[in-house]
C-alpha cells in the first residue's frame, strides 16, 4: 500500500517534470494551481479572501484547471510546504504573506519550470511574480466617511503593528477625513498582533471609552466593528465584508479582491503567456473593492462613490503633493504629482494633524 | 458611565477567562499533574460551546458543551498520563496541538455565525452601590462564576479533609499512596476538573467576550492562564489578584495608546509579561526558595509492581 503510493507519487513528479520541460512556454490543456496561506480559510479575512480567488479560478475554468491548498502555514515552516507542492506537479504557486519572500524565492530557483507568485513582496525572479494591492486608496474614501459621519469629532483606528503598510493606511485614513473636515482628531491605538479577537475588541473598547464614534481596523478579525456595534457607533469592515457581524455598525468595508488577478494569471499559464511581473494594483484593477454603502444619509454615500469613481479614473491620489508631514514640512514629492510608490510603500511618518507619535 | 466604570468593566472581561483557565489548572497542578493543554482544551471549549449554541439557538447548552468538551479533552490526557504514565510536558503540548486543530475542524461550519451578547444579570440593591454596583453586580453568569469558583477552590483546597487528600498526593505522591490514598483516582478527577473549567474559559471567549468563532481566537490565553498558576504560587487568592493584574495591564495599555501619553506600544503590550516576572521575583525573594510548586508537580506516578 504505502510502496504503491510512494511508487505513484513517484511517477506523478516525472511525468510533471517532462511535461514541463516540454511545454516551456506553451499553451497548455490542465494545469495545478497550488497556494499556500498564513492563516486558516476560516479567519473570515486574510486568507480567506485568497480562498475566494482560489475558487473563481476553479470556477472560471472548470475541468482545465485543479487547485490544492495548505492553510496555517507558519512562515518558518514554509519552505517545506511550497516545495511540497512543487514537487507534487503544479504549474502555478500563489504564496499569500510577506513572510513567505525568502522560501518562494529559494524554492522558485529550484524549480525554473514552475511559475510562482508572491503576495506583498518585493523580491522576483524570472518564474517568480509579485502582487500586492493600494488599500491605502479605500482607506481615503472610509476616512471621509468618518470625517464627514463624526459627530464627537473625534475617529479612531486600531492598528495591527507600526509598519510602513499600517501607517500608510492610517495617514490616508486621516487624509480622507481631513479633506472634509479640517478639524478632525484621530486616535490610534496598536493591539500589537495581527489576529487575536479578544485583544483587538479591547483595542476597539478603550477607543470608544475615549470618545471615539468611527472606528477604522486595520487587524484581521471582525471584533472591532463588533464592538463599534455592540455601543451603537459605527466602523469599517476589514480585508472581507463584515456586515454580517456588524449590519448596523458597518458603513462599508474595503474588501481584498485578488479574484480578477489569479484568474487572469492562471489563464496566462495556460496560454503560455505568463510573464515575472509586479503588479500593484488599486480600485482601477478591482483588487480594491468597497462593499456598498450603508448606514449613512444619501450625500455622504454621494462622496463616497464619487471619491471612489475619482481613484477610479486616476484625478484623484490620497497622496497627492503637498503631503506635509507632522513638524508642518512638505515631504519630498518623488511621484508624478504624488508621493511615489517606494514612498508610500516604505512610510515611516505621520501626516500634520495627528497628534499621536509613531511608536518606535 | 464614566470612562474610569468603562475601563474597569473591560478589565473585568479580559480577566475572567484567564482566571477561569488557571483556577482549573491550579486544581490539577496541585494534585501533582501538570497539563500544558490548557491552550487547546480552551480552543475546544469555545468551538463546541459556539457551535451548540448556535445549533440549538441556547447560550446555556453551549456552555455545558463547553464544558464537556474541555473535560474530555482532558480525559484523553488523563489516560496519556496516568493509564500509560507518559510524559505530562510532551502530553500536554500535544493536547494543545491537537485541540487547536480539532477546534478548527469542528468550528468550521460555524466561521461567520454571529451569536447576540448574553445578557447581564443584575442583582438588585447591590447593583445600586455607586462606582462598584455596576462592575461586580451587574455582569454576566461566568463573572459570578469565576468569583464563586474562586473561593469554593480556596475553602476545599485549605479546609477540607479531601483537599487536603489532594494536595498531599501533589506534595509527594509515594507517600500519599503508602498511607493508602487514592492517587491516580484523586488526580484523574482533578484532570477533569481542570478540563473542564479550561473548557468553560473558551466558552466565555467565544460566547460572551467575541460572540464569533474563528480558528485559533485563544490566542496564546492558555498559556497565560499557565503562567499565572507560577505567579500565584499556586494559591486561589493570588490567582484572583494575578489575572485582574494582567487583565488591567492588557486593558490600560490600550487605554495609554488611545489617550496618546506617547509610550511605545510595544513596551506598553510587554507590561503584563514583566509584571509577572517581577511579581516572580519579589515573591520568591519573600520565601527565598523555590515557591509553593507541589512537590510531586510534573512526576508520573506508577503505582507498585
Amino acid at each position: 500500500m504505502f510502496s504503491r503510493k510512494l511508487f505513484g507519487a513517484l511517477a506523478g513528479v516525472t511525468v510533471a517534470a517532462l511535461s514541463a520541460t516540454g511545454a516551456l512556454a506553451q499553451a497548455k490543456d490542465k494545469i495545478k494551481v497550488g497556494f499556500i496561506y498564513v492563516g486558516p480559510v476560516g479567519d473570515h479575512g486574510w486568507s480567506y479572501q485568497h480562498d475566494q480567488g482560489r475558487q473563481a479560478i476553479e470556477k472560471a475554468f472548470p475541468g482545465k484547471v485543479t487547485t490544492t491548498f495548505v492553510e496555517s502555514v507558519p512562515e518558518a515552516d514554509s519552505e517545506r510546504a511550497i516545495e511540497q507542492l512543487a514537487r507534487t506537479g503544479h504549474d502555478l504557486i500563489f504564496t499569500t504573506s510577506f513572510g513567505f519572500m525568502e522560501p518562494t524565492l529559494k524554492v522558485a530557483k529550484k524549480y525554473p519550470n514552475i511559475k510562482f507568485e508572491h503576495a506583498t513582496g518585493f523580491k522576483r525572479a524570472p518564474n517568480l511574480s509579485t502582487y500586492a494591492a493600494k488599500f491605502h486608496e479605500g482607506r481615503y474614501i472610509i476616512g471621509q466617511i468618518a470625517g464627514k459621519m463624526t459627530k464627537s469629532n473625534t475617529i479612531g483606528y486600531v492598528g495591527a503593528f507600526p509598519i510602513p503598510e499600517v501607517i500608510a493606511g492610517i495617514n490616508a485614513f486621516y487624509l480622507g477625513a481631513q479633506s472634509v473636515n479640517p478639524n478632525v482628531k484621530i486616535k490610534i491605538v496598536f493591539a500589537n498582533t495581527w489576529y487575536d479577537p479578544a485583544k483587538e475588541g479591547d483595542a476597539a473598547k478603550a477607543l470608544l471609552d475615549q470618545g471615539v464614534d468611527m472606528l477604522a481596523q486595520h487587524t484581521d478579525s471582525p471584533a472591532p466593528i463588533q464592538a463599534a456595534e455592540a455601543r451603537g457607533k459605527f466602523g469599517f469592515g476589514q480585508a472581507s465584508d463584515m456586515e454580517r457581524f456588524a449590519p448596523k455598525a458597518q458603513l462599508t468595508a474595503i474588501v481584498d479582491n485578488w479574484n480578477d488577478y489569479y484568474v487572469a494569471r492562471a489563464k496566462a499559464v495556460l496560454d503560455g503567456t505568463w510573464k515575472s511581473e509586479d503588479t500593484w494594483g488599486g480600485i482601477n484593477a478591482h483588487m480594491v473593492v468597497m462593499s456598498p454603502y450603508k448606514n449613512m444619509p444619501d450625500d455622504v454615500k454621494k462622496l463616497a462613490q464619487d471619491t471612489e469613481a475619482a481613484i477610479k479614473a486616476g484625478t484623484l491620489n490620497p497622496f497627492k503633493c503637498p503631503v506635509v508631514g507632522q513638524d508642518g514640512k512638505e515631504i519630498e514629492c518623488k511621484g508624478n504629482g504624488a508621493l511615489s510608490d517606494e514612498q508610500v510603500l516604505g512610510m515611516n511618518f505621520y501626516v500634520k494633524g495627528i497628534e499621536d507619535k509613531i511608536p518606535q | 458611565m464614566t470612562i474610569l466604570e468603562a475601563i474597569l468593566l473591560t478589565i473585568v472581561t479580559a480577566s475572567t477567562p484567564l482566571l477561569i483557565a488557571a483556577l482549573g489548572e491550579l486544581v490539577t497542578e496541585r494534585s501533582g499533574v501538570l497539563n500544558l493543554g490548557v491552550e487547546g482544551m480552551m480552543a475546544m471549549g469555545a468551538a463546541c460551546s459556539f457551535a451548540a449554541a448556535v445549533t440549538f439557538d441556547s447560550t446555556l447548552l453551549g456552555v455545558a458543551a463547553g464544558i464537556v468538551a474541555g473535560a474530555l479533552m482532558s480525559a484523553l490526557f488523563a489516560l496519556v498520563v496516568l493509564g500509560f504514565a507518559a510524559n505530562q510536558v510532551g502530553s500536554g503540548l500535544a493536547l494543545t496541538i491537537f485541540g487547536l486543530g480539532l477546534s478548527g475542524l469542528i468550528g468550521a461550519p460555524f466561521v461567520g455565525a454571529r451569536r447576540d451578547p448574553v445578557p447581564p444579570i443584575d442583582v438588585p440593591i447591590l447593583s445600586d452601590i455607586p462606582y462598584i454596583g455596576r462592575l461586580f453586580f451587574e455582569q454576566d453568569l461566568f463573572v459570578y462564576a469565576s468569583f464563586a469558583l474562586t473561593i469554593i477552590i480556596a475553602v476545599y483546597l485549605m479546609r477540607t479533609r479531601s483537599g487536603l487528600t489532594l494536595r498531599s498526593i501533589g506534595e509527594n505522591h509515594t507517600s500519599a499512596n503508602a498511607l493508602g490514598l487514592p492517587v491516580l483516582k484523586v488526580r484523574f478527577l482533578a484532570i477533569l476538573f481542570g478540563g473542564a473549567c479550561a473548557g468553560l474559559a473558551g466558552a466565555y471567549l467565544a460566547l460572551v467576550y467575541t460572540r464569533f468563532w474563528s480558528p485559533g481566537m485563544t490566542a496564546g490565553r492558555g498559556w497565560i492562564a499557565l503562567a499565572l498558576v507560577v505567579f500565584a504560587a499556586w494559591r486561589p487568592g493570588w490567582l484572583l489578584i494575578g489575572a485582574y493584574i494582567f487583565g488591567a495591564a492588557t486593558v490600560l495599555q490600550l487605554h495609554a495608546q488611545a489617550a496618546q501619553f506617547g509610550l511605545p506600544s510595544q513596551v506598553l503590550s510587554a507590561v503584563p509579561y514583566v509584571a509577572t516576572i517581577v511579581a516572580l521575583l519579589l515573591l520568591s525573594i519573600r520565601h527565598g526558595r523555590a515557591i509553593g510548586a507541589p512537590g510531586s508537580l510534573g512526576s508520573p506516578f506508577v503505582p507498585d509492581r
